[in-house]
């Protein structure tokens, strides 16, 4: 059991890029995009757990006593802020990209090619 | 510890809060002119950062948190000169491309500039930041800004898509850089790059590995080294102008100074052992990059984009300088880097004037077009000669320092491959000079793999009957530049003694962690002999200009049964390139997992 | 590339690339076993250096403040940017009939009205859940919490009166140009207390002011007062975001999209 978080963090970095891969809507994509972001969660706080730790406040609760690792909770905090802003100016560009085309769906994209 | 250090980061950052504010009270003339004054200021302080690096790197812990006992409890600015040289360097590009759009350029308020400020501010901070995490950060900031930038022009749903595309195969990458990140500190519990190297010692084994993969392949996608690399013509074809200078001008070399400064603070003590594996690995990468790059520059018609793939052909060119892993090297990509990014810059600025003249990108269509602008041509020509590493320019000095480290080390092939390079990115530029400014070649109907014509929007304001200065004066200045570092004597000496500042891990280490005083030792003076790498790089230019002016003529073999091959290889190549998000995702996980895979197995057969 | 040969092209490299992050994740202590020096010192010198009992926080705004400055400033460049792709654009501004079109009649354009007991319920919850986000931006050294969390919640206030359906109050609310000059001000505060630090304590972001008592709302020193600086700049950031989007999707309501 003591793998298994990291086998979780792997398989959501994996299935992120499948929806990614395959997507045939922008807006799908991105959320598939903010599911490989949530894989890095769970590695960072894997990382910092400590079994029979508790939370890294001591508010009522003695210094000193065992608590989970409070840099990688810190970690998160900016990471989430980072999912949360990388995927609004995503879904920003996908509102302006429906509005010009009437389409969401990558495979009717042909502007770019070679 | 120096007052000026966090400065680069804070006066471009208050500058954008600032205009942020008063978007909706400033006119446009103050928006100008206090994004220029926040620039100009941070580039005279990241001056004068660099002349204290000289003697010393400038180091500043952020909160006053000093390190204990070689556990660093804060943030660190760690100012060497090489990273105080690529501040100084960002600010000069930023300046120019803010110049440019003095008065013309369509702004959104003051948002635009608060845009540019905060991508100013960022990748000032990604320079001087000696703290791992702190690095992802600002790369993320700088991430954002670019973004936002490269989709500006939202009237087009071309430039949603490739905003789109940028954006998502960048995020992708972040979030490697970002896992590699989580393995380092699960290894050392540390996320000083000082403290992380001191920990990591020269133990290598899977997770130090990955890592290195991971972090690797998520600069390698900013740095858009094959197979990363679609986005970045799809984001140099649809970015306004300004955009564009500073994503071909030092975003992406960026991506490789990253590369650069992870490997040689974290990653050179496991992988002491196995440089040759190292060494192969990024010389094919770069080799097959700079090749790729310049095949797919020479068929475009869009000039931004012809320019987006030489780009790329150069960061081959600057990756195969990184891969030798010698300081001479390394002094040639911070000289190359330099002297590419002004000419590439001045390219840039002259495709936006015409854009603003003639209203086209699209060197078919613009045939012709341009012989009145004496001035222009000189400078675009000029550029040109630069790109093709021509002697005289801070190119052909990087280049020469590159091909010199090869040759040290039995590795004098790469010659080739500079070569090969140079004359078809060059080739491609003299070609759309000669055709655009001289009138040479055909115009419409001419052959060139199956285009479609290419449309453009306005980005600026009416068009003009002259040409304007606020955007000749930038290009024209950056030449000189280019010309002016590629004579000065002295340079090579002082990028080499950079490179080896960098280069020394035990040094870093020290003047991080225990506060020591490890001064700067500048590099002996060199006496290698010129003739050689003058001869080669002549001949590159002439051949490029022959290339050019043939491809131009009527003699041009376009469709002869030799040339065939040839011609399917660049169609098939293109059709790759299919502007599809899925096929660009697709090859980022083949890039990461064949590094992966490869790397493990080089090590292990050792 | 055609779809199939995509996926199965994706899926070989996905297995290769599972496979090295994977052997990679080998190498890492086993889950519950944190060995490695940073969290640890940490938590033994934050509580008594800062007077904070949430080292989380104290992590964030003090220890490596920076990166939260970095942060925040990442936040404030999207919603810019953010409000720069949705900008409205030449044609847009053109009709003059826009503000009018919000309360369109036509029965297919319309969206369904809101009942009154979701009126009802979501006007009286605006008012607690401001409170409720001011006390977590205000508790951030204390407890869990601080200025991105509290700054959020407060974000979503004026998104209970859209969902109420007064779409009208909704738009003078978060167009307010105050809105846009609290971010910049939440943002530039930021900055300026590191500056303080920097001129009062010879380093950047150094916590000068008062530390005051532990388990006290003013401990803390410069903590307490990037807290409300965040919480203000992420509250006024979100908002303008809700704004630019909501504007946006409106006028694609208007042409008859989806």
């Amino acid at each position: 059991m003591s793998f298994f978080p990291y086998v979780v963090a792997v398989w959501l970095f994996v299935i992120g890029l499948y929806g990614i891969v395959t997507s045939r809507n922008f807006v799908h994509l991105v959320i598939c995009l903010a599911v490989l972001q949530s894989s890095t969660y769970v590695l960072l706080l894997s990382i910092g757990y400590r079994v029979g730790g508790t939370a890294p406040v001591f508010a009522g609760v003695r210094v000193g006593t065992p608590a989970v690792d409070p840099v990688v909770q810190a970690l998160m905090l900016t990471d989430i802020v980072v999912e949360a802003t990388v995927v609004a100016l995503l879904l920003a560009l996908a509102l302006q990209l429906q509005k010009h085309t009437n389409t969401l769906d990558p495979d009717k994209l042909k502007a770019l090619e070679g | 510890m120096s007052a000026l250090a966090p400065l680069p980061v804070v006066i471009p950052l208050s500058a954008a809060a600032i205009l942020s504010a008063l978007n909706k009270f400033l006119s446009r003339r103050w928006a100008d002119a206090l994004a220029i004054l926040a620039t100009i200021a941070t580039g005279l302080i990241c001056g004068e950062l660099l002349l204290q690096a000289r003697t010393q790197p400038v180091i500043h812990w952020f909160g006053g948190w000093t390190p204990r006992a070689g556990v660093a409890l804060g943030i660190s600015f760690v100012i060497d000169p090489m990273g105080a040289g690529a501040a100084v360097f960002t600010s000069l590009l930023v300046l120019a491309a803010l110049v440019f759009s003095l008065h013309y350029f369509q702004t959104v308020g003051t948002l635009f500039h608060v845009l540019m400020l905060g991508f100013l501010g960022a990748m000032c901070g990604f320079t001087l930041t000696g703290d791992l995490f702190n690095l992802f950060v600002f790369f993320e900031l700088m991430s954002a800004s670019a973004f936002a930038l490269c989709g500006y022009k939202v009237e087009e749903p071309e430039s949603m898509q490739g905003a789109l595309n940028f954006a998502i195969t960048n995020t992708v990458g972040a979030f490697l850089v970002l896992s590699g990140i989580g393995l380092l500190y699960g290894r050392t519990g540390a996320l000083n790059m000082a403290q992380i190297g001191r920990t990591l010692g020269g133990n290598l084994d899977g997770l130090v590995i990955t890592a290195f993969v991971f972090i690797m392949a998520g600069f390698f996608i900013k740095a858009a080294v094959i197979p990363f690399h679609f986005w970045l013509a799809d984001a140099h074809a649809v970015a306004p102008t300004p955009v564009c200078v500073l994503f071909s001008g030092i975003m992406v070399e960026l991506g490789i100074y990253a590369v650069l400064r992870v490997y040689w603070t974290i990653f050179d003590g496991p992988f002491a052992a196995h440089r040759w594996e190292i060494r192969g690995l990024l010389l094919a990468l770069g080799s097959i990059t700079a090749v790729v790059g310049a095949v797919m520059c020479f068929g475009q018609r869009h000039i931004k984009r012809l320019l987006a793939f030489s780009t790329i052909s150069h960061v081959g060119l600057l990756t195969i300088g990184f891969g030798l892993l010698k300081a001479s090297a390394l002094a040639g990509v911070a000289l190359y880097v330099v002297g590419h990014g002004m000419v590439k810059a001045a390219l840039f600025l002259v495709a936006g004037l015409l854009l603003h003249r003639f209203s086209s990108v699209d060197e078919l269509e613009l045939h012709g077009r341009a012989r009145e602008l004496r001035a222009t041509s000189v400078v675009f020509f000029a550029a040109a000669l630069g790109l093709a590493s021509m002697p005289g320019f801070a190119t052909f000095r990087g280049e020469s320092a590159m091909i010199d480290a090869a040759g040290e080390i039995g590795q004098g092939w790469v010659r080739a491959i500079f070569f090969f390079s140079g004359l078809l990115t060059a080739a491609a530029v003299l070609r759309v000079w000669g055709r655009v400014f001289r009138g040479m070649g055909k115009g419409e109907g001419a052959e060139t793999a199956g285009d479609k014509k290419i449309k453009e929007d306005r980005e600026t304001s009416q068009p003009s009957h002259g040409i304007p200065a606020a955007m000749f004066l930038p290009a024209a200045v950056l030449v000189l530049l280019a010309i002016a570092t590629g004579l000065t004597p002295g340079l090579k000496r002082a990028a080499r003694t950079a490179a080896t500042v960098m280069q020394d891990r035990a040094g870093y280490q020290a003047r991080v962690l225990e506060h020591a005083w490890v001064p700067v030792t500048p590099a002996e003076e060199e006496h290698t002999p010129m003739g050689k790498g003058v001869v080669w790089s002549l001949a590159t230019t002439a051949a490029a200009l022959g290339l050019a002016f043939l491809s131009l003529s009527r003699y041009w073999p376009a469709k002869h049964a030799l040339v065939r091959p040839v011609a399917l290889t660049v169609r098939g190549l293109r059709s790759i390139h299919s502007g599809h998000i899925g096929d660009y995702v697709a090859f980022l996980t083949f890039g990461v997992a064949a590094f992966g895979v490869v790397l493990a197995a080089l090590v292990h057969l050792h | 590339m055609k779809r199939s040969p995509r996926i199965v092209f994706f899926l070989l490299s996905v297995a290769g690339f599972a496979g090295v992050y994977l052997w990679g994740l080998t190498g890492l202590p086993a889950v519950g076993h944190y060995r490695g020096p940073y969290g640890d010192v940490l938590n033994q010198v934050a509580t008594y250096e800062r007077h904070v009992t949430d080292v989380v926080t104290a992590v964030n705004f003090d220890y490596r403040g920076f990166d939260t400055l970095g942060e925040e400033f990442i936040l404030f460049m999207s919603v810019v940017g953010g409000t720069v792709l949705l900008r409205r654009q030449r044609e847009e501004d053109k009709s003059e009939h826009r503000d009018q079109n919000l309360s369109d009649k036509s029965p297919e354009r319309q969206a369904p009205e809101p009942s009154d007991a979701t009126r009802v319920l979501t006007l009286a919850l605006v008012g607690p859940l401001v409170v409720f986000g001011l006390y977590i931006v205000a508790h951030g050294q204390l407890t869990p919490g601080g200025g991105f969390q509290g700054g959020v919640v407060l974000a979503t206030a004026p998104l209970l009166v859209y969902l109420a359906g007064d779409l009208k109050k909704f738009k003078q609310i978060t167009s307010h140009t105050l809105v846009e000059i609290g971010e910049a001000l939440g943002a530039f505060g930021y900055l300026a207390i590191g500056l303080a630090g920097l001129i009062l304590g010879g380093a950047y972001l150094r916590n000068v002011a008062a530390l005051g008592t532990t388990g006290t709302i003013t401990s803390g020193g410069t903590i307490a007062l990037i807290d409300l600086a965040t919480g203000l700049e992420v509250a006024a950031g979100f908002v303008l975001l809700l704004y630019a989007f909501l504007e946006q999707t409106l006028e694609i309501r208007l042409r008859g999209g989806k």
